[in-house]
């Protein structure tokens, strides 16, 4: 075994897990918030996610074919980029919530849990669709900003680029500001107080489909924002990329402690810094045997190990079950 | 009264229901042996057997033309065109896998959205050791691979036995969870079963990765001395769509038995007092984790039973028929002919494989000729139809839809299982 190379890129990887956890942690807050309200896994939120990557990468193949993209300031665009994407994933998660929730509220847990995989899915496709007749194809790739694409050579083994800098930026601002939005404010308070009790809350005074409506609008945004920070950082994006780290997300977000806000960004970090390293390291360690291939295996196994022993996640389940 | 009038006083009488049901199966027949390319024709077909099942003749009678339908008709028809014997192989394959989730989804209510795992477990186990690839990793010198196809039916066995294991495997973490956990633990699941299957060409080659295994063995044709002797000369290669057919045919016999039986015993409605309420179910003394683990084994054995049907029947298999596409393509038949109800679960995956194999195929081509005729419709030229617009590569969107559609407008299903509509009826 090489101890110097594990050494060497180790700060590389921390980089590299430090990313894709805030990229968890972002899709990880569309889980959190909806199932603290309404205590229902939101299957269709990676597809939100990826309405997100698509959206950006739509503007930005716009302003290439009009020349607007050497011509404006790279920062510009990607704020541009974030806010449309965070309109249109949070608008597309409050109508996915009248039309295939809201009517089965009161049903069995396992009923809006099958619609919100059946939209899943029927979103897919419809992207698919979209795309395949406005491009004649379905697998886009970002168009490069070179200034994102600078590099800063840190030491010999480690540099850092512009965006990923960007990335963790943007993940950290949207993540203070949601902690902001939700512990003090007054809709924050109510949001609050529809997860504790619903029936409570709306003799308050509390319009209860309002903020539910409103929590998707803000899940909804949460998973625009990373799908467009996604779409800078890996560049190739599918109608179907949203699977995985949908299912990613979701697990940190158990991980944490579904329902709890700063458990689904502790987690989101967790599990991104441990695929990272399982992805750079498995292989080194085990002699080449078991690559990079088999982190989302051990993905998952991190979630059963969770759910056995600390069912609850690591900073515990804001959210009781109905009794 | 209503556009039900007409059917009714055909089909609830006994004999003009006797009457009308001969008559439409031996007309869609005739038909489908005279436009042998016609899919329609074969759907009318497939619709008459479904007025079979709703006539109300006398259960002898019916049996005898279910028997003459399924066991007469459908082999002549396949060997008229042979397509149809595939379709009605893997409708059959289908109904097998819908039965057994509809044991753990539909009766026992625990929601497994990687049942497709199973089903994998089961191929591979036939597909490792019913083919060469065994001698990867075992030498020549111990045993020679592939087995004699004769171990087919041992290796059904094993299917089972495999399926209910891995089933257990599973269930035994997983199964104190709550309904949603699991949900995603099960999925998280089937997604590590094919992974593992892309992946373990190495270190030891196990399953040959993403290039899948082949060939792999079929069935014995032990029966081919007889035909000889009887004087009938037949190729295996015509031979074998019936004789598969005829076995999927007996399995899914032997899985709607069981299914039936189950249901009605204790452990059947101890499984549904689990999915209507755990707490009271557990109050009223059932063994809430060694039911699941009975329901989730019972599901998984049925897969691993047809997961080794499947690879006889490819001859080829690789992870990409194990998706998580499949695992909800199997969810959203259950779902569209009515949870936890046996006839649905066979016309809700009946229903989703003829959608998937013929109309949507059927469809496409058909939007096809319209296009290269270049029809002019309303002032718009079809040839100006983008050519990415094919229904069948957009079956999740159909899957999604039948499901979202499904449990917001009729919950119950087409068929809704008895139980079931007595309980919605009473609210």
């Amino acid at each position: 075994m090489d101890f110097q190379l594990l050494i060497a890129i180790f700060p590389q990887v921390l980089l590299d897990g430090l990313i894709l956890g805030f990229m968890y942690a972002l899709i990880a807050l569309g889980y959190t918030m909806v199932y603290g309200v309404l205590e229902f896994i939101n299957f269709a939120h990676s597809e939100i996610f990826v309405v997100g990557a698509f959206v950006g990468v739509e503007i930005l193949l716009m302003l290439k074919a009009t020349g607007g993209l050497e011509v404006l300031s790279p920062f510009l665009i990607l704020l541009l980029l974030l806010l449309a994407g965070m309109a249109v994933s949070g608008l597309l998660a409050v109508t996915v919530e009248r039309v295939a929730y809201r009517p089965l509220r009161g049903t069995p847990r396992l009923i809006p849990l099958i619609s919100a995989v059946g939209v899943s899915f029927f979103l897919q496709d419809a992207i698919r669709l979209v795309e395949s007749i406005w491009r004649n194809a379905f697998n886009l790739v970002y168009p490069t900003m070179d200034q994102l694409n600078h590099r800063f050579t840190l030491t010999e083994t480690i540099d850092i680029s512009v965006k990923s800098i960007v990335v963790i930026a943007v993940a950290l601002l949207m993540l203070w500001g949601l902690h902001l939005l939700v512990n003090r404010t007054k809709l924050g308070k109510a949001i609050r107080a529809v997860a504790e009790d619903q029936a409570t809350a709306s003799l308050m005074g509390i319009n209860v489909n309002r903020m539910i409506s409103l929590t998707f609008l803000i899940g909804g945004a949460m998973g625009g924002a990373a799908g467009v920070l996604f779409g800078v950082q890996y560049s190739l994006i599918n109608p179907y990329t949203g699977f995985i780290p949908g299912l990613k997300a979701f697990t940190a977000a158990v991980l944490g402690g579904i329902g709890n806000i700063p458990g689904a960004m502790v987690g989101g970090l967790v599990l991104g810094l441990l695929e990272a390293f399982a992805a750079s390291y498995m292989s080194l360690l085990t002699g080449g045997a078991f690559g990079a291939e088999y982190k989302d295996i051990f993905a998952f196994s991190v979630l059963i190990l969770i759910l056995i022993f600390r069912p609850k996640g690591l900073l515990g389940e804001v959210v009781r079950e109905r009794a | 009264m209503s556009w039900r009038t007409i059917p009714a006083a055909l089909l609830n009488r006994p004999l003009p229901a006797a009457v009308t049901v001969s008559a439409v199966i031996a007309l869609s027949s005739y038909s489908v042996a005279h436009f042998p390319r016609s899919i329609l024709v074969f759907l009318l077909f497939q619709a008459s057997i479904l007025l079979l099942y709703f006539a109300r003749i006398g259960p002898w009678l019916k049996g005898a033309l279910a028997v003459l339908t399924l066991g007469i008709l459908m082999p002549v028809l396949g060997t008229i065109n042979g397509y149809y014997l595939e379709v009605a192989i893997q409708v059959g394959i289908f109904v097998a896998l819908a039965l057994g989730l509809n044991i753990v989804v539909g009766l026992a209510g625990l929601l497994d959205l990687g049942y497709v795992a199973f089903f994998a477990v089961g191929a591979y186990t036939w597909a490792i050791f019913g083919s060469p690839q065994a001698n990867k990793f075992i030498s020549e010198a111990v045993l020679k691979f592939p087995l004699a196809p004769e171990w087919f039916f041992a290796f059904l066995v094993a299917g089972v036995i495999m399926g209910a294991v891995t089933g257990i495997l599973l269930g035994l973490p997983v199964l104190r969870l709550r309904g949603d956990y699991l949900a995603i633990v099960t999925l998280g699941f089937g997604e590590v079963i094919r992974v593992l299957a892309n992946n373990l060409d190495k270190p030891i080659n196990f399953t040959n990765g993403p290039k899948g295994i082949t060939p792999i063995q079929r069935p014995p044709l032990f029966f081919q001395p007889l035909l000889n002797a009887l004087g009938i000369d037949a190729p295996a290669t015509a031979l074998y769509p019936l004789y598969l057919y005829f076995l999927v045919l007996l399995i899914v016999g032997v899985v709607t038995l069981v299914n039936r039986r189950l249901e009605d015993s204790h452990i059947g409605r101890a499984w549904e007092a689990i999915r209507e309420d755990e707490v009271a179910a557990q109050a009223m003394g059932v063994p809430l984790v060694r039911l699941k683990l009975m329901a989730f084994a019972c599901g998984a054995s049925f897969a691993g039973v047809v997961g080794v049907l499947f690879s006889a029947k490819q001859v080829f298999i690789n992870p990409e028929s194990f998706t998580f596409l499949e695992s909800i393509g199997v969810l959203a038949m259950i779902i569209l002919g009515g949870m936890g109800s046996i006839p649905g679960a066979i016309l809700g995956a009946t229903a989703v494989t003829v959608l998937n194999l013929q109309v949507l195929k059927g469809l496409s081509l058909w939007l096809n000729e319209l296009r290269n005729a270049g029809v002019t419709i309303l002032g718009y030229n079809l040839a100006d139809l983008p050519t990415q617009l094919e229904p069948a590569k957009y079956e999740r969107m159909i899957f999604g839809a039948i499901l979202v559609l499904m449990v917001i407008l009729r919950p119950q299903g087409i068929i809704p299982s008895r139980r079931r509509t007595r309980e919605l009826g009473e609210k």
